[in-house]
């Protein structure tokens, strides 16, 4: 049986990843765990994250949760979802600054130190449905291109290789909402409640055997 | 490509039941959550708004036993309010499955609250309610107070400084009711919405009134919302979520159809 760990370093809802993935793979075994062999053990590996970021990242140090993403990643599927995505950056702008775990490069920043400018009156948090512009990858696979997916997120993603970029989307900027590295995939929306393309994105995370 | 604007289904919910009243008096029953839930998440809403409306503690167990199953078979945003008062209130309905709560009464008894609920769990996932009245005569200058307690209580405090007070503390978004509008049919109270649409830069949830496609467009284009909420037009089928917006989009609304 297959087994899939929902990293849980206690930030966020997790149930909610939880639930979808169970939804399109319920031969699965979905764990919600920061048990070190229970993650080693299991065939793919989810980061979700919800909150700031001083905090996600204090917490994942405290729970060991930075050296497991360091293990996993190179070892099997691993899905980073919002402030999962932006933890596995060099650094976040949030909280007046913060060291992230390094595993991609590029910086993540607020919409509102950039963009006001341009877009006139432009709500922070970027929030509801919007439209991702896909690069070529088999996490799209049986998803339109131009699909909207559903965001909640106040600080975004630039990658500083182009070339690791799957997915970009536009609020007052343009910036990067999925990052594709061998066999690991983050996205800022959230699949687990973007509805249908949000359902395929998890099936196909399910199904990918990690290569690109 | 741009951000979409939002329909959200509002289901009121009393002892594990829809219901829908009149100005908040005069409930009708409308069904049982979760199956009203899912008819919504399948004709492609774009969330899902709880309130709660119960009042003994028994229910509120109900409340935490609904949410659970809702978000088992949902998977759109979804988000719980009705009497949370704590941190451990909140704590609950996200791990119930909610991806955001909305704060009323307990805001304006503390409004620390809003700034210890944003701080610990995210403004992403605080949603504060405010119930706003017209307290003008026609001929004066429009100012509008917040109430609570479903409208019975007033407060005395000026809604659109209560918005950006709430907003400075840590408010992610901002659900507005108007009291005058609610369950009457006329259309939201598009003063107060684009007054508060204007002052604050957090997303607005438009409420209170709707009884025709075309309030949900004006919601938008007059109001300046950012979401439009209803409750009987889809309820008791007058209109279902599709029709709703294709009429938006018709009317160069950017929505997800």
């Amino acid at each position: 049986m297959k087994t899939i760990a929902v990293i849980d370093y206690g930030m966020g809802n997790l149930h909610s990843v939880a639930k979808a993935l169970e939804h399109v793979a319920p031969q699965a075994r979905v764990l919600i765990t920061n048990d070190p062999q229970i993650i080693a053990d299991s065939d793919r590996v989810v980061l979700p994250g919800v909150g700031a970021i001083r905090d996600c990242i204090g917490e994942m140090q405290r729970l060991g949760v930075d050296k497991i993403v360091a293990d996993t990643l190179g070892q099997k599927p691993m899905l980073g979802i919002c402030v999962g995505m932006q933890a596995l950056m060099r650094f976040s702008s949030e909280n007046d600054g913060v060291d992230c775990l390094n595993h991609l490069p590029g910086e993540v920043t607020c919409f509102s130190d950039q963009v006001a400018v341009t877009d006139g009156h432009l709500k922070v948090p970027h929030m509801g449905w919007n439209q991702v512009q896909q690069f070529d990858h088999p996490l799209w696979s049986g998803i339109d291109n131009h699909s909207r997916f559903y965001f909640v997120h106040s600080y975004f993603v630039r990658s500083e290789d182009r070339s690791l970029v799957a997915g970009t989307c536009h609020y007052g900027v343009d910036f990067d909402v999925a990052l594709a590295q061998k066999n690991l995939f983050a996205v800022q929306f959230h699949p687990e409640k973007s509805h249908t393309a949000g359902l395929q994105l998890l099936k196909n995370f399910v199904l990918w055997d990690g290569h690109q | 490509m741009s951000l979409a604007k939002r329909i959200i289904p509002c289901l009121d919910v009393e002892n594990g039941r829809v219901v829908k009243g009149v100005q908040f008096v005069d409930i009708r029953d409308a069904g049982d959550p979760v199956e009203v839930a899912k008819r919504y998440n399948e004709q492609g809403a774009d969330e899902i708004t709880f309130l709660d409306i119960t009042a003994s503690h028994e229910g509120r167990d109900t409340t935490v036993n609904t949410v659970e199953r809702m978000a088992s078979e949902v998977f759109i945003p979804l988000t719980v309010g009705g009497g949370i008062r704590t941190c451990d209130d909140i704590r609950r309905m996200l791990n119930a499955g909610a991806d955001k709560v909305s704060i009323n009464s307990a805001a304006v008894y503390n409004p620390e609250f809003v700034a210890e609920a944003a701080a610990r769990f995210g403004s992403q996932c605080i949603v504060v309610a405010i119930d706003a009245k017209l307290v003008t005569q026609p001929s004066e200058t429009p100012r509008w107070e917040i109430f609570t307690h479903g409208g019975r209580k007033p407060t005395g405090i000026d809604a659109v400084a209560w918005a950006e007070k709430m907003t400075a503390l840590g408010a992610g978004e901002i659900l507005l009711t108007s009291m005058d509008q609610d369950g009457v049919k006329n259309g939201y109270d598009l003063g107060v919405t684009r007054a508060i649409s204007d002052a604050v830069n957090v997303p607005i949830i438009a409420s209170g009134g709707v009884g025709n496609l075309d309030h949900l467009v004006d919601g938008v284009t007059q109001g300046g919302a950012d979401a439009v909420l209803a409750a009987s037009i889809f309820h008791f089928n007058e209109y279902s979520i599709p029709e709703a917006k294709q009429y938006m989009a018709d009317r160069g609304i950017e929505m997800r159809l």
